[in-house]
């Protein structure tokens, strides 16, 4: 470990920067007979200065590839330096990171060195490694490589946490488009693979506590946004069947950073959709926590998310026949869906209200975005704001009042609406 | 008015609640001994904390509410905040006060400012957890230094001793003087006095490891590599890492 780690190190995290998964949660993987770590809760230890989370250390094996993906600054026509660590190399770091508290695990990821097995081989080498020989039970997530045999796979998702398989496109023409060497199938065969061993696992945990854990996180994968031409109704039905289809965990929409000159693509210096991207997180959100379904967001209609509002409060001012709510008696799935009302603020409200009525004073100590809720709600006080006011009028008020705290926000992460 | 002043130890706090009530104090404050102030208008009083007392205070919550609201009262403690305890003195005399648990009333002005305060205090426990870091120093000790804005290294220790178990570590809150370590079988509280300058930098080669510089200089690194410079975007960076944290953090020490 020296200069020579330091440059592959810069290189090799640099190339992997532009997959945006970080998410190290959804495993509860315990600390095995006093070793290493343990993946409970998913903790961001540092943020980039683009404020993304950094929890894994999220690098690629090599950057080398014998794919020519356009939007992908690995691909090999891009004249760029090329590096590749060994499998004792990802270790160590692994392991000295961890240690000192800088991170929850390991992403890693490749470039297709070879072939796909070949390249495949060596992730679940640095997974078998770290639980073998270091008892390492901090999180694993190893990115799967299209075409890796299913074998490869399911020795994978033995010692990993989450697995990844990304389609990159929301619809197949793009992928062929800007990725001439992939097939769509070559994406959805493991998918699917992974998801039945992913099944059969959990079955068999329900019988024998005591068999072998199989990818415990799920599996997410990533799409890039704003490359190709798609809608967000046809990027956000593509997730909402990945997430009922193939029963993924996560979903990721990573706004495209131009790299290339490539005319396929949006120029260089053309900005990075982050409010789009945004937007699209908002609404998976709606759709994973707060109980909306797809068509509720997007429809034919409706093709795009709205810039300027976020999708619930666009859903709420199309569907202002169901407003105002009554705080104090509507279940919590209805005060949910209450622009300016979050999950737990929701969950305080049907707390408190069994004690007393709940006046715009309880709201407000409560902490929901009262300048945006109280069009669409009345309490016990008297005073009660949506006096025929159409969609417009609401949205104007409300855009002009600025609430800074519900401004975008670029996260993955973000939680509040 | 009655102030009465304790020893600031949770069981200290507890003690001076049993007292306000085996004394019948009415308007009573209760203030920790080292931040009371002599006024000529008030009754001092002094309690001198008791196991048994604040166990019976302790026992009685316990029939009337959960094990989670007695956990918030106890991070509540932790937050240290000026009259912290007169607002906990209220919690509980609404808690004696009736029949029901009153734990989610919310409307109760006390009940939510003692929630509130307490997802305060654990946002900076799972602040902690992800921004200690530690050092490896020669004889193959983990210890960090931190500075949160609550008492929290009583909430860190789970976390550290299930996560590090093979490794000894130590961390030491510089604010509070007083310090947790992981001998690798059991977590306990030391106070020392700890010279900063050994952490800063310029010592490392005396103190540390052989490979510690390496390992911060590969992980500076890496968080410089990982940056998308097009989606700068600093007031998001700041909301998740505001500045007076830097002063411990790795990866903020390049210039
Ligand atoms: S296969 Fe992966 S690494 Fe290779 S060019 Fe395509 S996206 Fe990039």
């Amino acid at each position: 470990m020296s200069d020579r780690t330091l440059e592959k190190l810069s290189i090799l995290a640099d190339a992997a920067k532009y997959d945006v998964s970080c998410s190290s949660s959804g495993s509860d993987r315990k600390n095995k007979d006093k070793g290493l770590g343990n993946a409970s809760n998913g903790i961001c230890h540092a943020y980039t200065e683009d404020g993304r989370c950094v929890s894994l250390l999220k690098i690629l094996l090599t950057n080398h590839c014998i794919f020519d993906c356009a939007y992908c600054v690995s691909r090999k026509s891009n004249d760029v330096k090329r590096a590749a660590f060994t499998v004792q190399e990802v270790v160590d770091l692994t392991i000295n990171f961890y240690r000192r508290n800088y991170i929850e695990g390991l992403f890693l990821s490749s470039g297709i060195f070879k072939n796909a097995d070949y390249t495949m081989e060596r992730l679940v080498l640095v997974a078998r490694k770290l639980r073998e020989e270091h008892n390492f039970n901090g999180y694993i997530h190893l990115k799967t490589i299209p075409g890796a045999s299913d074998e490869l796979l399911k020795e994978a998702g033995l010692y990993a946490d989450r697995l990844s398989v990304n389609v990159e496109m929301p619809t197949e023409q793009s992928l062929k488009l800007l990725a001439p060497d992939k097939k769509r199938e070559d994406m959805i065969q493991p998918m699917n693979y992974l998801k039945g061993a992913i099944i059969a696992n959990r079955e068999e945990k329900k019988l024998f506590k005591k068999a072998p854990q199989f990818a415990p996180a799920g599996q997410s994968t990533q799409m890039v946004i704003g490359a190709t031409p798609e809608s967000d109704l046809e990027v956000l039905f593509m997730a909402s069947q990945f997430y009922k289809q193939m029963q993924l965990k996560r979903v990721y929409y990573s706004g495209y950073v131009p790299i290339s000159n490539d005319n396929r693509l949006p120029a260089i210096g053309t900005p990075v959709p982050m409010i789009r991207e945004n937007r699209l997180y908002q609404a998976d959100w709606l759709m994973r926590f707060y109980g909306f379904k797809v068509n509720e967001i997007v429809s034919p209609e409706n093709p795009h998310l709205d810039i300027d509002i976020d999708p619930k409060l666009s859903w709420a001012l199309r569907n202002l026949q169901i407003f105002p709510v009554d705080i104090n008696k509507a279940d919590l799935q209805v005060i949910m869906r209450i622009p300016g009302i979050g999950v737990q603020s929701a969950k305080k409200i049907v707390s408190a209200r069994q004690f007393s009525k709940l006046t715009w004073e309880h709201l407000k100590k409560i902490g929901i975005a009262v300048n945006r809720a109280r069009y669409f709600i009345t309490c016990q006080s008297k005073e009660f704001e949506l006096k025929d006011l159409m969609p417009m009028q609401i949205k104007q008020r409300i855009l002009s009042q600025g609430a800074s705290k519900y401004q975008p926000n670029f996260s993955p992460q973000i939680k509040l609406f | 008015m009655v102030t009465l002043t304790y020893d600031g130890s949770f069981e200290g706090l507890l003690t001076a609640i049993f007292e306000i009530y085996e004394y019948r104090f009415s308007d009573v404050s209760i203030v920790p001994a080292d931040r009371a102030q002599a006024n000529v208008f008030n009754d001092h009083r002094q309690s001198t904390s008791d196991p048994v007392k604040a166990e019976r205070v302790w026992l009685g919550l316990k029939k009337k509410v959960s094990t989670a609201a007695l956990n918030q009262l106890h991070r509540a403690f932790l937050s240290e905040l000026p009259g912290i305890e007169d607002k906990l003195y209220q919690y509980v005399l609404y808690v004696f006060s009736s029949k029901l648990s009153v734990e989610y009333d919310y409307s109760n002005s006390f009940v939510l400012f003692i929630k509130q305060t307490d997802q305060k205090v654990r946002r900076e426990k799972h602040r902690m957890e992800a921004f200690i870091r530690f050092q490896l120093t020669g004889d193959g000790l983990y210890y960090a230094i931190c500075q949160p804005d609550y008492n929290v290294l009583p909430l860190l220790q789970n976390h550290f001793r299930e996560r590090y178990a093979d490794q000894r570590w130590l961390i030491y809150d510089s604010t509070r003087k007083y310090g947790i370590y992981y001998d690798l079988n059991t977590v306990e509280t030391v106070s020392l006095s700890f010279s900063e300058e050994a952490g800063s930098g310029k010592n490392l080669q005396a103190v540390f490891d052989e490979k510690e510089e390496l390992y911060q200089q590969l992980w500076q690194q890496y968080f410089t590599s990982v940056n998308i410079v097009a989606r700068k975007n600093t007031k998001l960076h700041l909301q998740h890492m505001p500045r007076r944290y830097w002063k411990y953090l790795t990866e903020k020490q390049v210039q």
